[in-house]
């Protein structure tokens, strides 16, 4: 007898509105999740423990060139140069001060910085991939870079993953914490990716997705994408 | 209310990102807590991300695993319980635990299940405190919903 394994194809399930933001945590198609993520059900905390304050982050945790990747060596790394800018807020749209904000990403080539990065794309020794701000006084953050190639991984056969920046934010409470990835619009791998369509509802998908922005764009220098971050505080409904 | 951004995986490179200066001494005087990351398999997870938070005395840490899925702090031993939150390559959000350096007495501790929350208690081992996170499996880790 043989049981179906589903991990063993790369499934994109159906869009499923009814979930909201929520990522489903054990998306069978990105095989990763299998020995990961937690079956049981979770335990639950008083409402105090979701109130907590958070860490704060202040200028010290800061290079002078952390927000601008492109002038971290003595030479400019290869691509198409970008700024990727934005505001936090958290759920009732006030905007998150002072919010420390960390990216990483590939190079302009789809290849990692990272000893375990095996991608033979070249690497670029001009780019680390690493940047870190925190949101002015209105929550606004900004980068200067160069979008990220797109760069196959092994989780199916012919597998690729869409362009993105990863994104990781403190928000003012402990709980107001969020990993994620901006992807570029209309990237034609969007529909192969179980990473990215783990997010089932289509709408809250497109909130992964940063915004071409004529008017930020820099003339002779540089385009311009825009993407907002809204932090969530409150817990899962389970 | 706004809708909120979805979270995504932390992935397997954010060292590049994350890890790129030590942060892992809430308290340099303090006691040494390490243990290891484990999947349901118990194979060691080598891409995870630890971070506490010792929310009495407002210190916070970050540990990458290394090559053995172990993490590793320097905390207050007097902190009595930590807020933990892991993440990893597979995981699209991050997860929730605590880290209890000593006995439970508080309203979280006595809610528990009393045959899963010795997963939380941070052990004795040798002059520092130990204590492994696992995923899943019999033994698996309580992790609290966020």
């Amino acid at each position: 007898m043989t049981v179906q394994d589903p991990y063993n194809d790369p499934v994109i399930l159906g869009d499923d509105a009814t979930l909201g933001p929520e990522v489903q945590v054990d998306y069978p198609g990105y095989r990763s999740t299998r020995w990961r993520v937690p079956k049981r059900p979770l335990a639950t905390l008083p409402e105090e423990l979701h109130r907590l304050d958070g860490p704060v982050f202040g200028e010290d945790a800061l290079g002078p060139l952390d927000n601008d990747l492109t002038r971290q060596h003595e030479g400019e790394p290869l691509g198409e140069r970008i700024r990727v800018s934005g505001r936090v807020l958290d759920e009732d749209g006030r905007p998150l001060r002072g919010a420390l904000v960390e990216i990483w990403q590939a190079n302009a080539a789809g290849r990692y910085q990272h000893e375990v990065d095996r991608h033979p794309a070249p690497l670029d020794p001009n780019f680390s991939g690493a940047g870190r701000c925190l949101t002015d006084g209105e929550g606004r953050y900004s980068f200067t870079t160069i979008r990220p190639g797109a760069y196959p991984w092994g989780n199916h056969d012919n597998a690729w993953r869409p362009a993105h920046i990863h994104f990781s934010l403190f928000g003012r409470l402990f709980t107001e914490r969020l990993v994620t990835q901006m992807y570029f619009p209309g990237d034609p791998l969007f529909q192969y990716d179980p990473i990215f369509n783990s997010v089932r509802d289509p709408r809250s998908r497109e909130l992964l997705v940063a915004r071409f922005d004529l008017a930020q764009t820099q003339p002779e220098w540089a385009l311009a994408f825009a993407w907002d971050i809204v932090m969530r505080a409150t817990p899962v409904e389970t | 209310m706004t809708t909120p951004t979805p979270s995504q995986t932390v992935g397997p490179f954010y060292s590049i990102g994350l890890c790129r200066r030590p942060n892992d001494e809430l308290d340099p005087d303090g006691v040494e807590l390490s243990g290891r990351l484990l999947d349901g398999r118990d194979e060691p997870i080598r891409d995870g991300v630890v971070e506490i938070w010792d929310a009495t005395r407002r210190k916070w840490g970050r540990s990458g695993t290394d090559g053995d899925g172990r993490f590793r702090f320097r905390v207050a031993r007097e902190a009595g319980v930590l807020e933990a939150f892991v993440f990893a390559r597979g995981l699209l959000r991050h997860e929730r635990t605590r880290i209890y350096l000593r006995d439970g007495d508080d309203e979280v501790w006595a809610a528990l299940d009393p045959a899963r929350r010795g997963t939380l208690l941070a052990q004795a081992d040798g002059d520092g405190l130990r204590f492994d996170i696992r995923m899943q499996g019999d033994h698996a880790t309580v992790f609290f919903a966020h």
